[in-house]
């Protein structure tokens, strides 16, 4: 099926240490509908790739594959060195070096702040509580609101919130973070506090798979863009060749349209 | 490109705070809000009154006036022309401990007493947590023990004794603290992906919620002994016991389900994602939060099981109201049943009452979202 397109055939990968994640041929149906088609994509430790795409275009589907939110029919995905089989213990591996940003937040509502960052740490792998205790105040201090720790979700902003959820994610030293749409659920006001704790984060050098449709802060950060639309990879390039120059006319509609107002 | 001047407007205006105006207050506001707000509304407020007025003298002169308090002797109250409230103090023994030995009553007041502080205790929600249900199983445990006897230098009284409000409320206690675990565990099943279990639960719920529990009842206490050979006996209380719980656990489970079903994918997902494993994630994420969703209609079903224990009557056990049917068997005292019945009926109100204020007062405090 691939042989359409053979000069997309992907990198030779298997033994490099330096690359995290990798797709290679996967597809994967919701019933009959066919929503990943042959997706391939390597990302390297430390780097940063920006998804983009329409709603619908299969690129949320993708990414929770990597964690095995969502389960792929056929090819292969390897994260570090794992690849993800019906495996439990495979699967549990992979989470633990996954952490993971939802649009929604998903925090734990009937837990404090607090609790939501030491729950999986102390019930999952054991670290003693106050060292749990310890680091999640750290990575509190470091999304800016160390004051919030006692308190519950509820009582929380949006953005605020979703920096509660980025400190949670990091919390077991995951190596790779996914961000799925982090900010699409934000009013505007909050956009930029949640953009900054991801900036910098991307600086401290962590890898990152973000889907995002804010192209201020993929141009900043991105290392590799790759747009999608229905199931496909339809363009993938380095952050300024995407920008300024995109091959597919599929591309340049999706970025004008986003682009302007 | 210069637009015209728009008709729209509006005023940029800058001013203080203030409280809102004040409510309109007082005893003829509030009748004519609440009782004389429209002409169907006064006619009925009179008709109300009129009705009152009618019956409430002669209950009054009946319960208050005229009756007898205390004797011990029922000819004065056979020459009085209202109530005889005589015949509870004269019956209240056998009407709360049934047939219980007279001199071992205390272990049943320990019984009551154990049941309704910890029911008090459990009502505060800081005390919520796995610990409180193991408390209550500490307590079924003590329980047992003084209403069985025969160690600690108690005297042995077996199931045969039991009776009376110790009766209710462990029957209650039983059926809510077994009822409940099996509720979560049907519930759990009954969304499992595994078909066997699946089905088996799903079989469970329906076959139980197809049939009156007083049909349940009457299986365990005479069909049950037929089928089962005699070495096997199960005792007529824990027999009852089981066949309420099952029918208990059956509702319940319907209930805790709906608390399942509304607890967001996301949360499913945000468990998964940080690596717990189902048991995990369905103790310290789901449960805690499916729960207290489904307090309010929790508590509905508990004061309904609270009230079915009354059934076991029927298949001659004792507890608070068989208790009372056989106290009025003295031939004596027979002609005072209505009072005696009264009494039962406000004993029963005040549980069922306190259950159902609480009920009302925990879901106005979970409707606010605190600690949520």
């Amino acid at each position: 099926m691939d042989d359409a397109m053979p000069e997309n055939q992907p990198p030779q990968a298997e033994t490099d240490t330096n690359v995290i994640v990798e797709f290679r041929h996967v597809h994967k149906w919701f019933d009959d509908f066919h929503v990943l088609r042959d997706i391939n994509i390597v990302l390297g430790r430390g780097e940063k790739v920006v998804v983009c795409g329409p709603s619908g275009s299969g690129k949320s589907t993708m990414i929770r594959c990597i964690n095995r939110l969502e389960k792929h029919q056929e090819g292969t995905i390897i994260i570090d060195g794992t690849e993800l089989t019906d495996d439990m213990r495979k699967i549990e591996e992979v989470r633990r070096s996954v952490g993971m940003v939802f649009q929604s937040f998903n925090l734990f509502p009937h837990l404090s702040v607090i609790e939501n960052l030491t729950m999986a740490p102390v019930y999952v792998h054991g670290i003693p509580e106050d060292e749990a205790e310890g680091r999640a105040l750290e990575l509190l201090e470091r999304v800016k609101i160390p004051e919030q720790a006692w308190k519950y979700p509820g009582q929380l902003s949006g953005g605020q919130q979703q920096r509660v959820a980025i400190a949670r994610a990091l919390m077991l030293q995951p190596k790779v973070m996914l961000f799925d749409e982090p900010t699409s659920a934000l009013d505007p006001e909050m956009i930029t506090e949640v953009l900054d704790v991801m900036i910098e984060l991307a600086e401290a050098g962590m890898t990152m798979i973000v889907i995002t449709h804010e192209m201020g802060f993929a141009r900043k950060v991105a290392d590799l863009m790759v747009f999608m639309d229905e199931g496909q990879i339809v363009e993938a390039a380095p952050t300024d060749i995407f920008f300024d120059n995109p091959e597919s006319d599929r591309t340049k509609l999706f970025l004008s349209q986003i682009l302007t107002h | 490109m210069s637009r015209p001047q728009p008709i729209s407007s509006a005023l940029a205006v800058s001013g203080p705070r203030r409280p809102p105006p004040e409510r309109v207050t007082g005893i003829v506001a509030w009748l004519r809000t609440n009782l004389f707000n429209n002409m169907q509304n006064s006619v009925m407020t009179l008709l109300a009154v009129w009705a009152l007025l009618v019956t409430l003298p002669g209950f009054v002169n009946w319960a208050v006036i005229e009756a007898v308090w205390i004797t011990d002797d029922s000819r004065v109250c056979r020459a009085a022309a209202g109530a005889c409230w005589a015949v509870i103090t004269e019956k209240h023994r056998v009407m709360l401990f049934g047939t219980f030995p007279y001199d071992e009553h205390w272990r049943g007041v320990l019984v009551i007493a154990i049941v309704i502080g910890l029911s008090i205790f459990s009502a505060f929600k800081r005390f919520w947590s796995y610990w409180l249900f193991a408390g209550w199983i500490v307590a079924m445990v003590i329980i047992l023990v003084l209403q069985l006897g025969g160690v600690f230098g108690l005297k042995e009284t077996g199931t045969h004794d039991w009776g009376g409000l110790p009766l209710t409320l462990i029957l209650f206690v039983g059926t809510v603290v077994g009822g409940l675990p099996m509720a979560v565990f049907l519930a759990l099943g009954r969304r499992s992906d595994l078909p066997v279990i699946k089905s088996l639960c799903i079989g469970m719920i329906e076959i139980t919620r197809g049939v009156p529990l007083i049909t349940v009842l009457f299986m365990a206490s005479l069909m049950f002994p037929l089928f089962v050979p005699e070495e096997l006996t199960i005792d007529k209380v824990l027999r009852a016991q089981i066949a309420m719980m099952l029918f208990f656990g059956a509702y319940a489970a319907e209930i805790v389900r709906g608390g399942l079903q509304a607890i967001p994918r996301g949360q499913y997902e945000a468990a998964d994602a940080a690596g717990l494993t189902y048991w995990q994630k369905t103790r310290k994420i789901i449960l805690p939060q499916a729960l207290r969703i489904v307090i309010p209609a929790l508590m509905n079903d508990i004061i309904r099981a609270f009230k079915n224990t009354t059934f076991v009557s029927i298949i001659g056990l004792f507890d608070v109201f068989g208790a009372t049917a056989t106290a009025l068997e003295d031939p004596l005292w027979v002609l005072y049943a209505p009072e005696a019945y009264m009494f039962i009926f406000l004993l029963y109100f005040c549980f069922c009452f306190s259950m159902a204020k609480y009920s009302e007062h925990i879901e106005r405090d979970l409707a606010k979202g605190r600690n949520f």
